[in-house]
């Protein structure tokens, strides 16, 4: 038994019940020690990843709530039934020992209306104050398909009182060509103080929307839960529907479906870097780099169909092959790349005027991040080297292998550096994977799904680790579908790397975290 | 320096020749302009971005004829920062019930005759998000749209066919 599961089974005994044929491993704890339970699991230094809630009163069980934690390399779910007698189902907060469950525990009051005992802020999230205050869209017995009647209602700000300090809010609607959300700004002088977000404006229903399609039409939905991401997302729904119904993907499939996710990473690192530096007013950055993004984009579409590369993962494979004349243009391109990136880079280093702007700016430290459990390419900034590709690893990463860069300084240049470092490694990774990829089929058929089973994957995208936990229903139908984006951790430590820099550095640190609004809001 | 300034020379320019406009994938329902504001508009036409919901992908199209090969400032396209200086109103959509006031309010806040052009088969119609609880639907559900552009997401030149609507009504010189 691995490290974390052993752990709860040695602290609970028989009050840990193991679900054999579940993956990964997940134990059902009596719903009172659900917050003890995830103690015990943080003392064993794991992160908590998700927490989410499913409602089962439709096959007479009530509900259910979950945490998924991650050690290494070790994956664990907990699961807590609620009573369906209860007339207002709780749970005990596990916020006093994993902050990320300060926006999970608040979404899943907003979204299923259950209660986090002991959280400390009842402020709906996502759901917005003008929303009916019984409308939980979560539950069974909600009719997502109606138009929800709105009322007045007003969000409770935090708010800074004191001599000089003043407010600036900021959006829905920015200045830029971005998503929508909405942040406000207490600050003296030029001095933040406190940042508060306001997310959820993007809010789709996603989540609702997956239980009313079928396996194979939902990973179109997957992969437009972040468009930026789309691959790695139908890639992430994708393995967990395979791991669900055992499917073997073949081998040539799964190179394919690594080829895309590095590329989709190199394109979506090289439209940042540009950004980055166009926020720092170095606007030559931005037009060389969106350059080769486009460069990018046109060969995928030439190659590939699509300039995402949007709907070519599906559960069971891929949809388009590479042929040799295509190997030979990734493989020029990529000559192409370097010779450009690398040059980039020796001016990125060598502008003094730059540097003074994105060093020692919005440092998160990895005390913080730690402490925030964030993952991706801002954990990786801040000293803590997480990366699926290398601890949860799978087709071709395992043979492959994967250098992972960690630097500590937590700053927008050490979240520049790694976007550096990674684009360098998704170059020599793609060549690797063109010279050995394997021959073979793109496709194998998936089993029907039972009813009343889990699947699980957990995917790098390029702004950290996707993951998908479904469930089916009584009819072998989805029941459920949780999807965490990076960014639903990730948010939360922007509000705290950007404490006592000024408000105008603000712009160039959102940019280096560079989070998915629509993948957070869902 | 000297380098950044080798790398431009070297790079030289690399914008696409005008891209192959006409494209009849785009719906015009109608754009009414005084020949004074015809005028006015010939050679520039500013944009106020809003995403109502999308998933990011028409943004980053959108992005994407910003980039030296689209280079839509070449045709008088600008984007600005605000809907008070805007002709044009580009939305991405489905309009998510959280979006609707400040999809409605940035309209109102925009000079007429405001011009609004719906990007994406989101935009168009709701596409895979469909009208659920959370999302109304097409942008035409919130305002009322001009042009629409279709696709998931359209390609920059997609993107760029449906300002050239707009560049037929009023006779610009440089796209048409």
């Amino acid at each position: 038994m691995k490290k974390l599961a052993h752990a709860l089974k040695s602290a609970f005994g028989e009050d840990a019940k193991a679900d054999v044929n579940s993956n990964p491993v997940t134990l059902t704890v009596p719903v009172e020690r659900f917050a003890e339970a995830a103690k015990t699991l943080k003392d064993g230094s794991a992160f908590l990843c998700a927490e989410w809630a499913t409602d089962d009163t439709e096959s007479g069980r009530g509900f259910c709530v979950y945490a998924c934690l991650r050690e290494g390399g070790e994956y664990l779910i907990v699961k807590a039934e609620m009573s369906s007698e209860a007339a207002g189902p709780e749970f005990p907060s596990l916020v006093t020992h994993f902050v990320p469950a300060y926006r999970f525990e608040r979404q899943i009051r907003s979204l299923m209306g259950i209660i986090p005992r002991g959280h400390p802020d009842g402020r709906p999230w996502i759901k917005f104050e003008d929303w009916p205050e019984d409308a939980w869209p979560l539950r069974k017995s909600f009719d997502a398909s109606k138009a929800m009647t709105c009322s007045e209602g007003q969000y409770l700000w935090l708010e800074a009182e004191g001599e000089g300090v003043y407010e600036i809010a900021v959006g829905p609607v920015h200045a830029g060509i971005i998503e929508p959300g909405h942040f406000r700004f207490q600050a003296v002088g030029e001095t933040i103080i406190n940042l508060e977000e306001r997310l959820g404006y993007v809010h789709k229903g996603i989540e609702k929307r997956f239980e009313s399609m079928t396996w194979e039409t939902a990973v179109k939905l997957a992969g437009r839960v972040s468009g930026d991401t789309t691959v790695a997302h139908s890639t992430a729904y994708s393995m967990a529907l395979e791991s669900m119904t055992h499917c073997h993907v073949p081998e040539r499939a799964q190179w394919l479906r690594a080829l895309f996710i590095e590329r989709e990473r190199i394109a979506n690192h090289l439209g940042d870097i540009g950004a980055i530096c166009n926020d720092a007013a170095f606007a030559f950055m931005l037009y060389q780099c969106s350059r080769l993004k486009e460069a990018m984009m046109a060969t995928n579409h030439r190659l590939f169909g699509h300039r995402f590369m949007m709907d070519r993962v599906i559960p069971g494979g891929v949809t388009v092959d590479i042929s040799v004349d295509a190997k030979k243009e990734i493989l020029s391109e990529l000559d192409f790349l370097d010779e450009n990136f690398n040059m980039l880079v020796r001016i990125y280093e060598e502008s003094s005027s730059l540097e003074d702007r994105v060093r020692s700016t919005g440092i998160l430290t990895s005390k913080l991040a730690r402490e925030l459990c964030v993952v991706g390419i801002v954990a990786r900034a801040s000293g803590l080297d997480v990366d699926c590709r290398v601890h949860n690893t799978f087709p071709p990463y395992d043979s492959i292998g994967v250098n992972v860069p960690a630097l500590t300084a937590g700053d927008v240049h050490a979240r520049v550096w790694v976007r550096v470092f990674e684009i360098r490694e998704s170059m020599r990774l793609l060549r690797r994977i063109l010279k050995t990829i394997p021959s073979g089929s793109l496709f194998a058929h998936c089993n029907a799904v039972l009813p009343d089973t889990t699947g699980f994957a957990a995917v790098e995208g390029w702004r950290g680790e996707i993951i998908y936990w479904i469930k089916s229903g009584q009819q072998g139908e989805i029941n459920r579908c949780m999807v965490r984006d990076p960014s639903s951790v990730n948010w939360l430590a922007l509000e705290q790397a950007i404490k006592g820099n000024i408000v105008p550095d603000f712009p160039i640190c959102n940019k280096s975290f560079n989070q998915s609004y629509s993948g957070h809001d869902l | 320096m000297i380098r950044i300034l080798r790398q431009i020379f070297r790079t030289g320019i690399v914008t696409n020749q005008t891209p192959q406009f006409d494209d009849p994938k785009i719906k015009v329902v109608g754009i009414n302009l005084d020949d004074s504001v015809k005028k006015r508009f010939r050679r520039s036409l500013s944009v106020r971005e809003v995403d109502a919901g999308s998933c990011n992908g028409c943004e980053l199209e959108i992005h994407a004829i910003n980039n030296p090969v689209y280079d839509c400032e070449r045709f008088g396209i600008h984007f600005t920062a605000s809907p008070r200086f805007a002709d044009v109103l580009l939305v991405t959509g489905p309009v998510s019930k959280n979006m609707e006031v400040a999809l409605r309010r940035t309209y109102d806040a925009v000079a007429s005759p405001k011009i609004v052009i719906a990007v994406g088969d989101c935009g168009c119609n709701g596409g895979i998000f469909g009208e659920t609880y959370a999302s109304l639907g097409g942008i035409d559900k919130v305002i009322p749209v001009n042009i629409y552009i279709p696709g998931c997401p359209p390609t920059p030149a997609d993107i760029l066919n449906g300002f050239y609507k707009i560049f037929l009504a009023v006779k610009n010189p440089v796209m048409i």
